[in-house]
């Protein structure tokens, strides 16, 4: 393992680790269902992918590498359709926008 | 070039501790928001969030411990969690249409709020 990539490895740790952070502050802060769905599953998803993928570097072995390549790719595709199905499902419940929301196109055809 | 080499492992060490710290602070908060949380999906996606959070554990604890194989067990949390949200989302969704007392108790608050914001302004 040469200095490079350690330090490298370090940052990108970091990095990640911020990006689970910010998304947790916006599954705080922000206001109702779909708009703590957009904060948590899009930088939740690129916070532990960067930290998988730092994993892999420090490993710098082929198949840890293939492994968790793998696993990114498996996060990056079901996390949208996760966060979809269950938006799709709080919306046909009747789990209404908050008043900030001002363009809704699907009002026509629940309710 | 061994002066670059001890500072680089140190270095790794330190990042280590750091992203493991930031980590715990937002496992509180998401627990915080699943405790809090006013309806169903709000809680459902405050438990996606932390199975994002514990995969980056995994994988922190991973580099600390030179310990390749938690890369599998990061990949089987992983689509534990995504089987676990599409069994929740299936869930609100038969629950609402078949207008469990719970979930319309919960629209009627959420209704009722934005209604006052709405006169609010």
């Amino acid at each position: 393992m040469t200095p490079i990539y350690e330090i490298a490895v370090g940052i990108v740790l970091v990095v990640g680790s911020i990006f689970s952070l910010i998304a947790t502050i916006g599954l705080l802060r922000l206001k109702d269902v779909y708009m703590r769905m957009h904060a948590g599953s899009k930088a939740g998803t690129l916070g532990s992918g960067l930290m998988l993928i730092a994993l892999a570097v420090h490993a710098g072995q082929v198949d840890v590498l293939t492994r968790a390549l793998a696993g990114v790719v498996f996060f990056l595709l079901t996390a949208p359709v996760a966060a979809h199905l269950l938006a799709k499902a709080a919306y046909q419940a009747g789990y209404k926008p908050c008043a900030d929301t001002h363009i809704d196109e699907m009002a026509d055809e629940a309710s | 070039m061994s002066g670059l080499a001890n500072f680089s492992s140190e270095f790794l060490d330190v990042c280590v501790s750091i992203s493991l710290a930031i980590l715990t602070v937002s496992f509180v908060l998401i627990v915080l928001r699943i405790v809090k949380g006013p309806t169903l999906p709000d809680r459902v996606v405050a438990l996606d969030m932390l199975v994002a959070v514990g995969i980056g554990f995994i994988a922190a604890i991973g580099v600390q411990t030179d310990y390749y194989l938690y890369v599998d067990i990061a990949i089987a949390l992983g689509l534990v969690g995504f089987l676990a949200t599409v069994a929740f989302a299936r869930f609100v969704l038969n629950r609402g249409l078949a207008k469990d007392p719970t979930i319309v108790d919960e629209i009627r608050e959420v209704q009722a709020r934005t209604a006052q914001e709405e006169g609010g302004r």
